[in-house]
């Protein structure tokens, strides 16, 4: 009885506890709404409970839990967590110059979970992203797609449970003269092509002999993580996020993806207003770089800040990436805004830092938009998403707060300052 | 005869179309000379600034053709860029803008490798730029001369301000990239004490009777140490500022602070010794010694009442060249003020490069140089709809 009593006594202390911790549900009232689906909601409430979205809806419509945590989000805006399909936060990277081709390499291997430029990317709203190796490679190996929770461990920032077993990232590729060089690498474009297709058409031979041991693993071909990777790619399991400026080198993309069948996200597009329609009719999805001013390398020259809206007229689906350093993470949503600039429609450009690219990276099923049961990762902003005076105030991780402007140490991370970036930044150039 | 008189005639319009009087007329105006007018024009003669007013105090003379805008500001002034000498293309061909046989070479002329009908200074231009000091670059430790320019016309010779505003000098790890030596900080500014030191010999012994055989290197820093050019250095680490002061200090030459990522270090030292900031770009990527450059400089500066402009400084890869008009914009909704932001972009920066008697302000009779914008200025969304220099719209 005196045990039972104790217990009951722990259970009695604990459960407001663990009530006001996780349980506990965070409700976000007289907000601006923009849930990228549906229209906004001009004053909203947001509740999310145990990292997930519980509801949205006009104030006085949704239900509030008891127990909730209320907060006061009146003058304020609230859109989903950002997407970026194009990074180089995290410091990590994939293959190395022995060869043009690395199937084989992850870039999670790599990535350093502390590093400081996961708070960048939070300062600037993002919450998920695609972090990439370069582009100095045909193949520069996997992607990985993170999560920015605050994890010791980079398996704590993926959306996937066992990185071995699922598909936690999509696989790099790049065309046109980044990947041109000496040594092993292909010395012109048309050769890039072969090298690409000649391991494709051995990635078929390597499915074939899998399908032809149909469970039977004394049949199976050895384990090949290159092949691995590819047969991924053509099962339509991993997303090929392929770096091509020019518009020759664009539809040079979209050729190698067809022939192959396998999903295509083309990426940066300095060229894609030229061959819009062309894109469009492949029906894969594009992701923008925006650039301030056109060149410094010859496939740029010709770059556009209406190539979001030319694509969006066209059909294609569109997304902005961030390609940080190229540009700064803590300024993603100045890429929507520059494509509103030059005539892209607002809803496009929201969507093309949210859903759309969440859609590039099949994890449009957990984030992009603010509905219920989505992952509770949604920004606070002190106004409209595409003004220059607007500042991010909170960036939220399923449910949980991951920068908060008011707090000094992390306004510093959205302003910079002494000490306060120590990683290195990737540039492509050094 | 007849054909004589409409010749005469065709020639007389001719001439009266070039000539053809400009009136801009801006919901907001800002003249920089003054507090911004609502509702004000501008007349422009001649390509110079002819009135400026309130629509009710200015009347518009019938012949003028006129320009509506939103808002309209004096010409924005680029007040440290490499574009003219490095081009679009990031070739070999293209890129003028550093010389890396010796670290140190003031005797480099701007004006010999400046292109005129350079894509990204026509790309600067529509945004609104209407001058630039422009030159040879950052990454040595004396890189050679900027010049003053306007970004219309077609060559140089139409299109210079000033042939030899300044040497372009820097200090920092970027120098020890570009060359085997200087290997240290230390060894670069020995190099450059060095040099200074043999110069003013060289500047006493000119203009007397045992005058050395000319020296184009020893005549520019001869230039400088006799306060005919001005020092550019370039310096981003507050230790690397503190050694630009030191040796301003030691050969006493003017002297402009540029890049000064670190400015809000030390703060008190760069205001007590006088010296103009032309400060980075507010996005500079912050690596090397840009490591910890902040948003909020611009706005400390002004606070501090150190004067400032803007630059789109020097880039080597994408975006080829920056925007001073953008590079603001992140500075106001960084603490800085519109009015300190604009003052940096047009009057700041023209005195800080001793052009205020011709531009920076819309001021009678200085040149016609005005931009007009579909809404403010630093917004996103807003467009540069048209820019006029020296009188003609080139945009």
């Amino acid at each position: 009885m005196k045990r039972f009593f104790c217990c009951f006594l722990l259970a009695f202390l604990l459960i407001p506890l663990y009530m006001m911790g996780q349980q506990q549900a965070q409700v976000f009232e007289g907000a601006k709404i923009i849930p990228i689906e549906g229209d906004p909601i001009e004053s909203g409430t947001l509740v999310v409970k145990e990292g997930k979205i519980l509801a949205v809806g006009p104030d006085g419509e949704v239900n509030i839990p008891s127990n909730a945590k209320i907060h006061d989000a009146s003058d304020k805006v609230i859109m989903p967590g950002l997407v970026d399909t194009h990074s180089h936060i995290g410091e990590g990277d994939g293959g190395d110059r022995s060869s043009a081709l690395h199937p084989d390499v992850r870039i999670l291997d790599a990535i350093n979970p502390r590093s400081d430029t996961f708070k960048k990317a939070l300062a600037g709203g993002i919450t998920s992203v695609n972090v990439m190796p370069g582009s100095g490679h045909l193949m520069s190996g996997r992607t990985v797609y993170l999560k920015l929770r605050d994890a010791n461990t980079i398996e704590g920032m993926l959306f996937v449970d066992d990185p071995q077993k699922e598909v936690a990232g999509g696989l790099k590729m790049a065309n046109g003269t980044n990947p041109i060089g000496g040594g092993p690498f292909p010395g012109t474009r048309a050769k890039s092509a072969a090298m690409v297709r000649e391991l494709f058409v051995k990635a078929q031979e390597y499915q074939k002999k899998i399908e032809a041991a149909d469970g039977d693993e004394s049949k199976m071909p050895p384990r090949d993580l290159g092949m691995e990777t590819l047969v991924q790619v053509l099962e339509g399991k991993r997303i090929v996020h392929n770096h091509t400026h020019r518009h020759d080198d664009i539809l040079t993309a979209v050729r190698l993806a067809k022939e192959f069948g396998y999903r295509l996200v083309l990426q940066h597009v300095s060229e894609a207003w030229k061959v819009a329609d062309e894109i469009a009719e492949s029906g894969f999805p594009a992701s923008i770089i925006v650039l301030d001013s056109p060149g410094g390398k010859l496939e740029a020259v010709d770059i556009k800040y209406k190539n979001g809206a030319m694509l969006e007229d066209a059909g294609v689906t569109v997304g902005y990436h961030t390609d940080d350093g190229i540009t700064d993470s803590r300024l993603f949503l100045r890429s929507a805004a520059f494509g509103v600039r030059a005539g892209m429609s607002r809803e496009a450009s929201l969507k093309a830092v949210t859903i759309a690219n969440a859609k590039m990276m099949d994890i449009d099923d957990r984030v992009g938009t603010l509905e219920k049961g989505k992952d509770a990762d949604f920004i606070i902003l002190s106004g409209d998403p595409l003004s220059v005076y607007t500042h991010v105030e909170e960036t939220w991780v399923e449910g949980v707060k991951r920068f908060d402007r008011s707090n000094p140490k992390d306004k510093s991370y959205a302003t910079g300052g002494y000490d306060v970036y120590r990683g290195s930044v990737h540039t492509h150039e050094n | 005869m007849k054909y004589f008189l409409s010749t005469i005639i065709l020639a007389l319009f001719t001439a009266l179309s070039v000539e053809a009087q400009i009136a801009v007329k801006a919901g907001t105006l800002y003249t920089m000379d003054g507090d911004a007018i609502e509702n004000g024009v501008v007349l422009i003669k001649d390509g110079k600034i002819e009135q400026v007013g309130t629509a009710q105090s200015v009347r518009i003379p019938d012949n003028y053709e006129v320009h509506e805008a939103n808002t309209a500001t004096p010409g924005l002034i680029d007040a440290h860029t490499v574009v003219g000498l490095a081009g679009i293309f990031n070739q070999d061909a293209d890129q003028d803008q550093l010389e890396t046989s010796n670290a140190i070479q003031p005797q480099l002329r701007a004006i010999d490798a400046y292109n005129a009908r350079e894509e990204l200074v026509k790309w600067v231009m529509n945004k609104g730029v209407t001058t630039i000091h422009t030159g040879h670059g950052p990454g040595a430790l004396a890189s050679g001369q900027t010049m003053l320019a306007k970004t219309s016309y077609n060559t140089v010779e139409e299109a210079l301000i000033d042939s030899t505003t300044m040497v372009a000098f820097t200090l920092g790890p970027s120098v020890e990239q570009n060359f085997s030596s200087p290997g240290t900080r230390s060894k670069g500014i020995a190099m450059l004490r060095q040099k200074f030191i043999k110069a003013q010999d060289y500047a006493e012994k000119r203009n007397g009777e045992d005058a050395p055989s000319k020296d184009l290197e020893m005549e520019i820093l001869a230039d400088i140490l006799d306060g005919k050019v001005t020092a550019l250095i370039t310096a981003n680490r507050a230790h690397d500022i503190m050694s630009a002061l030191r040796l301003r200090d030691e050969f006493d030459f003017k002297m402009v602070l540029d890049g000064a990522a670190e400015a809000y270090l030390i703060m008190d030292e760069i205001k007590e010794a006088g010296v103009p900031v032309i400060i980075h770009p507010t996005k500079v990527r912050t690596y090397g010694g840009t490591q910890n450059a902040s948003f909020e400089t611009a706005g400390k500066l002004a606070e501090a009442g150190i004067p400032f402009a803007f630059q789109s400084g020097y880039e080597g890869y994408v975006p080829k060249t920056r925007i001073i008009l953008f590079e603001a914009a992140i500075a106001v909704a960084n603490g800085l003020s519109r009015v300190d932001a604009l003052k940096a972009l047009t009057i700041d920066a023209a005195k800080i490069l001793g052009i205020d008697n011709r531009v920076g302000s819309l001021t009678k009779g200085k040149d016609a140089d005005i931009v007009l914008y579909d809404g403010d200025p630093f917004e996103y969304t807003t467009h540069v709809t048209n820019v006029i220099i020296d009188g003609k719209v080139v945009k």
